[in-house]
């Protein structure tokens, strides 16, 4: 009875040893797919962060693919029509043209490239840094350091962002880039709060004076420790912030402190419309909802990444 | 803390952050690469008249030094004089910012009873299609830049359905009324002229209502989410038990501290119905200073550019400090000091 009860514990032993030797890297992987899995569960359950996904999906392809997928793709410069200036929406043209001609579908999609650019040039300068002065004020709470970063913080929320940015590029030449310098110089503020807030907060957590009792330096306890609790929140934030620059440009390209034409851009394309109504009311009209789909897009898969970062990363539930 | 000790703890802030704020706005009127006194004067100007304005307006000093010129200005009210106009910026303020409080003030307005009386009905008669609408509208309010929701109403109301008038601030033939505030509206009931204040009120209208849509199915969002998840609390159950009335639950007890998240976002929503004006000025003709700023920035006018946006910047904070004082008295959590 005995030996047969250690033959038992022996085999499944044996048996553990085996599996974990064969079998960590298939695990491991299933493990990763569980997760993806849980992730997925998570940020489908609210519809509207799929439909999200899948607008900004398409125009992220539209806007890498734009010269294969447009029918005009010559339209997206200068290129100059006259005989099917003003032309309504046909099969032909599905959106209309514009005054020069140009179709305006193919215009929306080649404007899809520079308010994503942007978007990202100013997300990947902005948060950074914002995230960086943030966590430092916040870490070293009381400190000289803290109070300077977080005045000058202060001043630029007490100002919106729309309204800095626009004197910013007014005083700037205007083209894309000035635009971008522009709008990053108004966003890195938002980070810094938020990033501020969690630190104050998780400085005085048992992870972190346990941390510093055992001799990690200032450095590791900043960007290993108290860091990672806090990119959840700021990936959240960067997936709305997404579609708020890309309103801010389209904003600035409104009043032409943006893209200089001819090369495309949505708010610009309003604008010079807007000449033309009532009766040309598609060259308008087309981009303006263009506008609205794609900020819709990001805040809905805004919201859902909120909700499969909420609540312990989908990782360890 | 107590109350007048944090409202005083408010002010002192927002005098830091004014100030700081003058810096943030020397700075992007000193940022400029090129030469101020050419671009005041314009290409043709002599060296000896470029001398002469780098000399009275001080350019040849150092920056810190410049800045110190142009704060004591700013404290004794005086911008310097706009390129753009040719006139002290300060008085070209005075004359267009009632335009833009009017329509701020109208569109703050139907900012917060509309948000508040759509939110409550959305609540009462949950999952109803008003709700639905409210929904929808919120996520459109969301993602429809202001200038978009401009235009669309001046097509709207301009072409399809011309009712109300969209450009401008009275009808032709329509005299303004004596400037007392420089306010039409106001001025002209002050001076009894109803035919007057009706024709100002209408002009005011669409201009108001593009400012204020987005926002306001936004906080109607709100407000309705705070109603709903204030709806199944204990305390509101208790007083149901007592007999109290209905009506008072629902519009003292309930909506009281329902209104909370909406007060603190309606800071930053009056905020960005400033900024938004910057735009829908331009669009409806309407002179306030938003397009006197617009213009500014279009024209490189920097005295004109710092003059608005400080103006703007003080008008922030002073919203500010009043939606804190607000909160505060909604919630007596704060105003009393304890709890967060």
């Amino acid at each position: 009875m005995n030996r047969r009860k250690e033959a038992e514990i022996k085999k499944a032993l044996a048996y553990e040893a085996k599996r974990k030797e064969e079998r960590p890297v298939t695990s491991e992987k299933e493990k990763q797919i569980e997760n993806m899995k849980k992730a997925w569960h998570k940020f489908s359950r609210n519809k509207l962060s799929v439909v999200g996904l899948i607008i900004v999906c398409l125009i992220v392809l539209g806007a890498v693919f734009a010269g294969y997928i447009t029918p005009y793709p010559e339209h997206a410069s200068a290129y100059v029509d006259f005989a099917n200036s003003s032309k309504a929406p046909s099969s032909r043209f599905l959106l209309g043209t514009d005054n020069m001609g140009r179709d305006i579908l193919t215009r929306i999609v080649f404007s899809f490239r520079g308010a994503l650019y942007m978007a990202v040039i100013v997300l990947l300068i902005a948060v950074p840094s914002g995230v960086f002065l943030g966590i430092l004020a916040g870490y070293l709470k009381g400190s000289v350091l803290d109070t300077i970063v977080m005045r000058i913080t202060d001043v630029f929320l007490s100002v919106p962002a729309l309204l800095l940015a626009l004197a910013v590029a007014s005083v700037l030449k205007p083209n894309l880039t000035n635009a971008m310098i522009a709008v990053t110089v108004m966003w890195w503020p938002w980070y810094t709060r938020l990033v501020y807030g969690m630190a104050t907060s998780y400085r005085n957590e048992n992870f972190v004076i346990s941390a510093d009792l055992i001799g990690a330096g200032k450095f590791h306890i900043i960007f290993r420790e108290i860091l990672p609790n806090c990119l959840s929140a700021i990936f959240t934030k960067m997936a709305l912030d997404v579609g708020w620059v890309i309103l801010i440009g389209a904003t600035l390209s409104y009043v032409g402190l943006g893209e200089q034409p001819p090369t495309p851009s949505l708010g610009q394309m309003v604008s010079d419309g807007s000449r033309y109504m009532p009766d040309a009311w598609w060259m308008t009209v087309f981009p303006s909802i263009a506008i609205i789909i794609i900020i819709l897009g990001f805040n809905f898969m805004g919201d859902g990444i909120g909700d499969m970062l909420s609540k312990g990363d989908g990782k360890d539930e | 803390m107590n109350f007048k000790r944090f409202i005083l703890h408010r002010l002192l802030l927002s005098i830091i952050v004014i100030f700081g704020l003058s810096i943030v706005i020397f700075c992007i009127a000193r940022i400029i690469p090129g030469d101020p006194a050419r671009m005041a004067l314009g290409a043709t100007a002599t060296d000896y008249a470029l001398e002469n304005f780098r000399e009275e307006n001080h350019l040849n000093e150092v920056l810190p030094v410049q800045y110190v010129y142009w704060i004591g200005g700013v404290l004794r009210g005086d911008f310097g004089i706009s390129t753009m106009t040719s006139r002290p910026v300060s008085g070209d303020i005075m004359e267009f910012l009632p335009a833009t409080l009017e329509v701020v003030v109208l569109a703050a307005l139907f900012l917060v009873v509309g948000s508040i009386f759509l939110g409550t009905l959305a609540a009462k008669h949950r999952d109803s299609v008003l709700d639905g609408l409210i929904r929808v509208f919120s996520y459109a309010g969301v993602a429809m830049p202001g200038f978009v929701l401009a235009i669309l109403l001046m097509l709207l109301f301009g072409y399809v359905w011309p009712v109300i008038p969209v450009l401008g601030r009275l009808s032709h033939g329509i005299t303004s009324p004596p400037s007392i505030t420089g306010m039409y509206t106001v001025d002209s009931l002050l001076s009894g002229d109803f035919k007057t204040f009706w024709n100002a009120f209408l002009h005011t209208l669409v201009p108001a209502l593009a400012l204020c849509a987005g926002g306001m199915f936004q906080e109607a969002r709100l407000v309705r989410n705070a109603m709903t998840e204030n709806m199944g609390r204990d305390y509101l159950a208790a007083m149901k038990g007592y007999g109290v009335p209905n009506r008072l639950i629902m519009n003292k007890y309930l909506l009281k501290p329902s209104l909370i998240p909406a007060v603190s976002c309606m800071g930053m929503d009056i905020a960005s119905l400033m900024s938004n004006a910057f735009l829908i000025e331009v669009i409806f003709g309407w002179p306030g200073i938003s397009k006197y700023g617009m213009n500014g920035m279009l024209a490189k006018d920097l005295n004109a550019i710092s003059g608005v946006i400080m103006v703007f910047g003080i008008l922030f904070v002073g919203i500010n400090i009043l939606v804190d004082i607000i909160v505060a008295y909604l919630d007596p959590r704060i105003r009393l000091g304890g709890g967060k």
